[in-house]
């Protein structure tokens, strides 16, 4: 392995559990043992973290798994070709709502409560009452415009008929904001990830909906993006971050590690939340079943939802700009310099498997986690295009045609 | 040059967003409100319609301002957008001063870049001033200071490690240093004595 070209790095993070593997690589030393001096950026904003790594004030950054995604399609103020090798976990996040809303919701539809797409009805059925009686349409935040969050919560309302734009507010709001918001009545609910949802529900303001591995398990979450020509003019820098990372990664994941990780984030004031509420839950995965692996399948998933909710405004091959972003084969490279094994395949179908499965890794077979939705639908990365026809509420800005037209 | 443009500025800093509104009122510009994170600031900006939003990057609303251009949808209100995407020197320096800008949707960049040039004028004065940096999280060489200076009060003050951490970090504040220059200090005394 090569020095690397440019040992010293800012990276940014954001005061969020899923931080985890850049503190840990720095407290640990893994940075250090791939030549790296690193320094970590703590950002108030994923604006920040856009910002920044644009301008080159940062050399990588914790982003939302959309971001990089984002900024390379021209999604947002902001055109910047950005790449990812590495996911930095999946899962993690809950759709929490005030303790009034939650007890409207139960009076509404008692049986629904027990369900997952049952309460998206239960939640209808409060809407409806509103808006019946004149009320002010209910509020929900989201983390970010391009997120997980506003994917997982639009899908969620959508399930039940609901359109975030027609029958709810869907804003964005700071995940250290959250709470506060909650409380003071400004938002009905919010999905934003750990701890802040817990927080909410140990200061008894908030009543915890579901978790969001219940709507997608698996589902990609954060990612570490770097821009590409950073990638590009850095490939060792880039390599032995990543491998640094996945190091700490597997650090994290590790069972008996959880509570020691959850004293390092507090007592570092990483994350400014009680300790007893950064415990860490089981559903959160930092690194088994390939969970740092950047599937093109998980991109392709993501680009059809800002397809779906009206972000891209023009067509596009889906799959080549997946591929131009989520980068595999660089994912594959790193691994095989820890000898760790990754999958052969670059996609999967989402959606088939309730349980842990195997699939063929490169250095054989290889365990990964249950993918379930919570609607039961099954998301095929070879046909994007058959998903948004599918989509009964879909903002797509042209015609389904013009976007087929396009498909390598 | 037309109207005068409504600036809005959202500061955490009320002596520097002072600052900025007086350099930008002399400058002919109109400033509608010095607004902080604990004003509602969706409501405020709505009521106000400014033209133009220069926004302290330290805020955390910036993700919630950015949004607001989704709100543009439902009713015609300011489009977010970063100063001029071409320019990337100018977006680098605003960056660096850690200033951003959000103008309503039509306004001609040439009209904007003078406000965000004071406004960065403005920024790096008082960086300058308090000898800020950004908030930087400790290398692991500032790391280890920071356990040299923790073992040394915890050795000569009986201190358990939590406390030795939290003296540091509250002298560190108090005193507006960073914690690794604390730590350097206390190392430095440590040897003379």
């Amino acid at each position: 392995m090569s020095a690397p070209e440019k040992p010293d790095l800012v990276l940014g993070f954001t005061p969020l559990t899923d931080c985890a593997p850049l503190i840990v690589a720095l407290e640990h030393g893994h940075f250090e043992r791939y030549g790296l001096r690193v320094a970590l950026s703590c950002e108030p904003s994923w604006a920040n973290i856009r910002d920044k790594l644009a301008a080159g004030v940062l050399d990588g950054a914790q982003m939302l798994a959309p971001m990089p995604i984002a900024s390379t399609l021209g999604v947002g103020p902001l055109h910047q070709a950005m790449v990812t090798a590495l996911s930095l976990g999946l899962n993690g996040n809950t759709i929490t709502v005030s303790t009034e809303l939650a007890r409207s919701m139960a009076e509404a539809d008692p049986q629904a409560m027990a369900t997952v797409s049952g309460r998206a009805r239960a939640l209808a059925r409060v809407v409806a009452e509103r808006s019946d009686i004149g009320a002010a349409r209910l509020r929900f935040a989201s983390v970010f415009p391009v997120s997980m969050h506003a994917y997982h919560l639009r899908r969620w309302f959508a399930s039940a008929g609901l359109r975030a734009e027609r029958d709810l507010r869907l804003v964005v709001q700071s995940p250290v904001r959250m709470v506060a918001e909650l409380e003071a009545g400004a938002i009905d609910g919010f999905c934003v990830g750990e701890p802040w949802g817990s927080l909410a529900v140990a200061r008894g303001s908030g009543s915890s909906l579901l978790a969001t591995h219940e709507l997608w398990n698996c589902a990609p979450e954060k990612v570490l993006g770097v821009r590409l020509d950073f990638a590009e003019r850095h490939p060792e820098t880039h390599l032995a971050l990543v491998c640094a990372l996945l190091e700490a990664a597997r650090w994290c994941d590790a069972h008996e590690n959880r509570p020691k990780l959850a004293r390092m984030l507090a007592d570092g004031g990483f994350v400014r939340a009680p300790a007893s509420v950064l415990a860490l839950s089981e559903s959160h995965v930092f690194h088994r079943y390939a969970a740092n692996f950047p599937w093109r399948s998980h991109a392709i998933w993501i680009i059809a939802e800002m397809l779906r909710w009206g972000q891209i405004e023009k067509p596009l091959d889906v799959r080549t700009a997946a591929a131009s972003v989520y980068r595999t084969d660089l994912a594959r490279e790193a691994a095989s310099r820890l000898g760790l094994a990754v999958p052969q395949a670059d996609e999967k179908r989402e959606g088939t498997h309730a349980e842990p499965w195997q699939a063929a890794g490169t250095t054989g077979p290889i365990t990964l986690g249950p993918d379930l939705f919570f609607d039961g639908s099954v998301f095929d990365p070879g046909d994007p295009v058959g998903y948004l026809a599918r989509c009964e509420v879909s903002d797509l800005r042209f015609p389904l045609e013009e976007l087929e037209a396009l498909q390598a | 040059m037309g109207e005068k443009l409504r600036i809005l500025l959202v500061d955490e800093k009320p002596e520097r967003a002072s600052d900025l509104a007086l350099a930008l009122v002399s400058e002919g510009y109109e400033v509608v409100a010095r607004l902080c994170g604990q004003d509602d600031l969706r409501a405020r900006i709505n009521a106000l319609h400014p033209d133009v939003l220069i926004v302290d990057m330290q805020s955390p609303d910036r993700d919630m301002l950015e949004d607001m251009q989704s709100i543009h949808r439902e009713q015609p209100r300011p489009v977010v957008m970063f100063v001029d995407e071409s320019d990337q020197e100018s977006i680098q320096a605003a960056v660096r001063a850690g200033v951003s800008a959000y103008v309503v949707d039509g306004l001609k960049a040439r009209r904007v870049k003078p406000i965000v040039e004071v406004a960065i004028a403005r920024f790096q004065e008082h960086q300058a001033l308090r000898g800020e940096l950004e908030s930087v999280r400790a290398t692991l060489a500032e790391r280890k200071l920071v356990e040299r200076a923790k073992g040394i009060l915890m050795r000569r003050r009986s201190l358990g490690e939590d406390d030795a951490y939290q003296l540091l970090r509250r002298t560190a504040m108090q005193r507006k240093l960073r914690m690794s220059e604390l730590a350097r200090q206390v190392i430095d005394m440590e040897e003379l004595l």
